[in-house]
Formats: C-alpha cells, sequence, structure tokens
C-alpha cells in the first residue's frame, strides 16, 4: 500500500481585509481561515492516485487549533487521516522553522508521495515543497500542471513562460501542483457525513523529537521593520458609454500621454 | 565592500533585463558577483553593469535535474565566498533556488520584493502583500545573510561598468541531488512581438466580458504597444493561455497603464495588478468593483468601446 501526505495550510481568507498583530505577524483573528484554496489541487490529486490504486491518504497541517477546519474540509473531501501538528512554540515560525517541523512529521508517517499546493494564498512563497525536499533528503517535482503516478516512478509536466518539461522520480518523492491540475471536488454529503467518524490525530513538538528553541518567531531570520497600508485608490471618473466611450477613453489616456 | 552574489538567468543566450535589474540593485548593497549556470554567457555584459566577479558553473546536471543541483551548488559557494547577500530574480525556480540556499547557509530569506535598500543595520527588502493592500519593510536578524528574491521591474537597469574577474568554479553535483530527472524539454512558441507581460509599460487585460474572443483585447493593446493579460475566469476556460493570466496564481503586474476590459475585478484578480499607476476598467456592469480602483471606468460593452478607441488612437497616430 502507498501512503500520500498531503500538506495543507489553514490561511486568512484571501478575499476578507487581512492585516497585520502588532509583532509583525498576521493577524489571524480579525477574519475567518480556511483550507488555502491551492491546497485543495494537491488533494485532488491525491484522491485521483488513490482512485487508481491501494493508497492510504493522510491530509497534515502545522497551525493552531483552529488549522483544524482545513483539516476537516480534508476529509470531507475523501482524505482518509489526519494529522494536526499543534504547540504554541510554533507561533511566528518562519518557512524554514516551519519546513522543519513539517520535515518531521512526514519523515514519522513514512510517506511515499508527498502533495503540496503550489503556494499558500497568504503567504504567496511556493517554497516549501523545495525546503520540506531538501531536509529529508528527497527529489522534488514542483509546480507540476500533471501528475502520473506509474508504480514507483511519479512523472510530472512543469510548465514554465518558455518550456514545458517532462520530469520524473522515484518515491519517495515531493510533489507539488498548480492551479492547472484538474479542478478540485466539492465535498459531498456521504463525505460530510463519513468524516464526522474521522479521527485526527494531533502531535506536539515533543511527540516529533523537536526542541521548542528551534523553532517560532524568536527563531526567523528576517524581521518586520514596518508594514504600512496602501493609501485606497481615489475614485476615478465612471462615465455610462452613449455611443463615445472609446473616444473618450482615449481622451483620458492622450491626458496621461499614453498615446 | 561585501561580496553580493547575484544569480543570472539568460533567454536565448542573453542576461534577461531582471538579472540586470538585480546587478543595479546589488550595487546598492555591495560589490555585485554573478554566478552564471551557462559557459556561453556574455561577461562584459555582466562587467559593464558593475560585477567584479563572474562566478560559471558548468555541466549538463544543471539542465538534467530540477533546481536541486543548482541550490546545492550555489549554497558551496556561499559557503565559500561568506557573501553578504544573494539576489535571485522571483520566478519560481529563483525562489525555489534561493529558499534552499538560505536553508542550507542559515540566511534569511525575503521573496517577492519590490526593492532592495541599505538600512542602518544592514539590508532592508520592501515587499507588497495581501492583494498589494500593504506594503511591508523587513530587515534581516543580524549576521544572517540576506537572500532575497527580486520580482521584475524592482528598478531600471543601470551602467556603471567594473572589472570582472571571470572564475570557472568546479562543483561535483551529489547523487542525491539527481533525483528530479528531466527526459524531456519543449520550447513554447513565442511568435508574439509584443512586450513580456511582467515587464511592459502598458498591459491590456480580458476576462469574461470577452466571451472567449481577444481580438479587440490584442487590436487595443497592439496600438498601444502593450502586452496582452487575462483573468483566471478567462484562462480557466481556455480563452487564454496561462502564461498571460494576471492575478494571484499568475502573473503580477505593476504597470504605468492597466486597462481591464470585461473584467469584474476579483480578489485574485486585483492582486495582480493593483499597484499599476493607472489603471482603467471597461465593464457592462456598473457594480462590478473593478471600478472602485479605477482611475478612468467606461460603463460599456468592450465589443464597441474598444474597437472604436482603437480607431481613435490610430487616428491621432496618423
Amino acid at each position: 500500500m502507498k501512503k500520500i501526505v498531503v500538506a495543507v495550510k489553514y490561511v486568512p481568507d484571501a478575499t476578507a481585509d487581512r492585516s497585520f498583530e502588532s509583532d509583525g505577524t498576521v493577524d489571524r483573528q480579525a477574519v475567518d481561515g480556511l483550507l488555502s484554496e491551492l491546497d485543495e489541487y494537491a488533494i485532488e490529486q491525491a484522491l485521483q492516485i488513490a482512485e487508481a490504486g491501494d493508497v492510504e491518504i493522510t491530509a497534515l497541517t502545522v497551525g493552531p487549533p483552529e488549522a483544524m477546519d482545513a483539516l476537516r474540509k480534508a476529509l470531507q473531501l475523501g482524505v482518509g487521516a489526519a494529522v494536526h501538528v499543534e504547540d504554541n512554540a510554533i507561533a511566528g515560525s518562519d518557512v524554514f522553522a516551519t519546513s522543519a517541523v513539517l520535515a518531521a512529521a512526514i519523515g514519522k508517517l513514512e510517506a511515499d508521495i508527498v502533495l503540496f499546493g503550489m503556494a499558500s494564498t497568504d503567504g504567496g512563497g511556493g517554497v516549501m515543497a523545495a525546503l520540506v525536499a531538501d531536509r529529508l533528503g528527497l527529489p522534488a517535482l514542483t509546480y507540476a500542471s500533471k501528475v502520473e503516478v506509474d508504480g514507483s516512478t511519479v512523472r510530472i509536466r512543469r510548465d514554465s513562460d518558455t518550456v514545458v518539461q517532462q520530469v520524473e522520480a522515484s518515491t519517495p518523492v515531493v510533489v507539488s501542483v498548480t492551479d492547472q491540475t484538474d479542478e478540485a471536488r466539492y465535498p459531498t454529503f456521504k463525505g460530510i457525513m463519513a468524516a464526522k467518524k474521522k479521527k485526527v490525530a494531533v502531535w506536539s513538538l515533543e511527540d516529533l523529537g523537536l526542541d521548542a528553541d528551534a523553532v517560532g518567531l524568536n527563531q526567523a531570520r528576517s524581521t518586520l521593520v514596518s508594514a504600512v497600508r496602501r493609501p485606497p485608490r481615489t475614485a476615478g471618473q465612471v462615465l455610462i458609454d452613449e455611443g463615445d466611450g472609446g473616444v473618450k477613453l482615449v481622451d483620458f489616456l492622450s491626458t496621461g500621454k499614453f498615446v | 565592500m561585501a561580496e553580493i552574489l547575484v544569480l543570472v538567468t539568460l533567454d536565448g543566450g542573453r542576461v534577461t533585463k531582471p538579472a540586470l535589474e538585480l546587478l543595479t540593485l546589488a550595487r546598492r548593497i555591495g560589490e555585485p558577483a554573478a554566478v552564471v549556470f551557462d559557459p556561453d554567457v556574455d561577461t562584459d555584459v555582466l562587467a559593464r553593469y558593475g560585477a567584479r566577479a563572474v562566478y560559471l558553473f558548468e555541466g549538463p546536471e544543471y539542465a538534467d535535474f530540477l533546481v536541486a543541483p543548482k541550490a546545492e551548488a550555489l549554497a558551496a559557494l556561499v559557503a565559500d565566498r561568506q557573501p553578504a547577500g544573494l539576489l535571485v530574480t522571483s520566478t519560481t525556480e529563483g525562489k525555489e533556488i534561493a529558499a534552499t540556499v538560505a536553508l542550507r547557509s542559515g540566511a534569511g530569506f525575503v521573496y517577492d520584493a519590490v526593492d532592495v535598500l541599505p538600512g542602518e543595520q544592514g539590508t532592508h527588502t520592501v515587499q507588497s502583500v495581501f492583494a498589494g493592500n500593504y506594503t511591508v519593510t523587513s530587515a534581516f536578524t543580524q549576521g544572517a545573510m540576506a537572500v532575497i528574491a527580486v520580482k521584475p521591474n524592482a528598478t531600471t537597469p543601470t551602467e556603471a561598468p567594473a572589472t570582472a574577474t571571470v572564475r570557472t568554479v568546479a562543483h561535483t553535483v551529489s547523487e542525491v541531488a539527481k533525483g528530479a530527472r528531466v527526459t524531456a524539454v519543449e520550447l513554447k512558441t513565442a511568435g508574439s512581438s509584443r512586450p513580456e507581460l511582467g515587464e511592459a509599460a502598458i498591459v491590456v487585460s480580458g476576462g469574461r466580458g470577452t466571451g472567449g474572443d481577444f481580438s479587440q483585447i490584442e487590436e487595443f493593446a497592439d496600438v498601444l504597444g502593450a502586452a496582452v493579460g487575462a483573468s483566471r475566469a478567462a484562462v480557466d476556460a481556455g480563452w487564454y493561455p496561462h502564461q498571460f493570466q494576471v492575478g494571484q496564481t499568475g502573473k503580477t503586474v505593476s504597470a504605468q497603464l492597466y486597462i481591464a476590459a470585461g473584467i469584474s475585478g476579483a480578489i485574485q484578480h486585483r492582486a495582480g495588478m493593483q499597484t499599476s499607476k493607472t489603471i482603467v476598467a471597461i465593464n457592462k456592469d456598473p457594480d462590478a468593483p473593478i471600478f472602485d480602483l479605477a482611475d478612468f471606468g467606461v460603463v460599456g460593452d468592450l465589443k464597441g468601446v474598444l474597437p472604436q478607441a482603437s480607431a481613435a488612437v490610430a487616428a491621432r497616430k496618423a
């Protein structure tokens, strides 16, 4: 049986008005949180791989107690098990400390395939898969727009602006998928009911053999100097097209010397 | 002065404009030294933009495997040179390489920077976060090397001729770094004479309101000498290729002029364009949120407005 771990993140809703706390960390109280939308594509790929073979999927998150919501969503979508790494010492961790926690948990779960979304919708760094792979000494097949599993070989298609690469690696492997992979499914009523019976394991840093001093805000290697809200854009001129909208538009552009 | 490594990328054998921007920024915080994974690079160009040293890595491994060999080689160079900083262009590969080098070197890492400045206690970076709603300035912990992934267009490349010492660096790529094998590479057909989306001064983007027909968008872009962009809705519908998507999961543009036609202005799209200087919106729906951002808006059908505007621009030029 193959073991797939899908790493997911609980993020502040990207459609809400997000802001910062006084210590420079993201304000997670002011807006609702949810499973990062881009992680749904990773869950979808895991479910599709599972449909084709004997596979056990575990969703993994590192985050505050509320992050349980992200795991619940994964379970509702059909993921079989979930692990929540929760520890007060983790708060404020940067990408490096977070990657250490994820790598330790993934090692403990003995994953054959680790799936990530291409980036979180809050931090947007898109580097976690590469960091975790480097820590574990595993190959990283990142930014996949297509994933294919053939026995112990995983093949992906990686699109950039100028080239399309076909890349492959042998398991165990870390994969990250873009929003160009198949559209994520919605939870079904059956899935929602089944999820209620599924258990979420909660692990502390100690369970992972990690030292609290190695993570958290104090370990971060860059610090926030200032966070300034962008002044709202002043309302511009909006006119109704009465047959001369195009001409009026060009008149405006000429005042800005664009034409 | 402290050495600042700059990862230089090439496009069709030529040093990219974002790489020249990095060399220009590096001069603010130290002495630039270019790192190139292609021995055919024109080192004179690098010297003209201020590189005091050029470190060349050669070998098929850097193209035959994803990311890891380059990250490993760079980390070894960092251990050897002990630079004060490393600048890369904030592309997917650039960020992955930079993050891995920072992890291995115990460095600080900032991605998607839009500016790099000397601060009182070391280097400062500026980022635009939360869909462009916040401007964040960060510093590095004392003693930590500054690894910064910088977005294209952060500055205008300027020349500062220097004499560069060119050195080929030997590095044996480990077996662990050879895990992700590139088995095939296919070049995407360029075929467009339009400016590159991430670097263009003017961008004309189309969304759901095009109904799938981008001809009016392209025509208007061409009379303005602009790049063409698309909303996620248009890309998801298969109307325009993904590399032209503007927004959170596509390109972020900071154009002098951004024209959104038939785009409602969902947060996903705003995240990719709202730091543009002047914003123009054309939409049939007077309540579309894009009008909240627009310096100038036309409530109307782009199918009528854009062809008329294209003709008006052409008439002015004549």
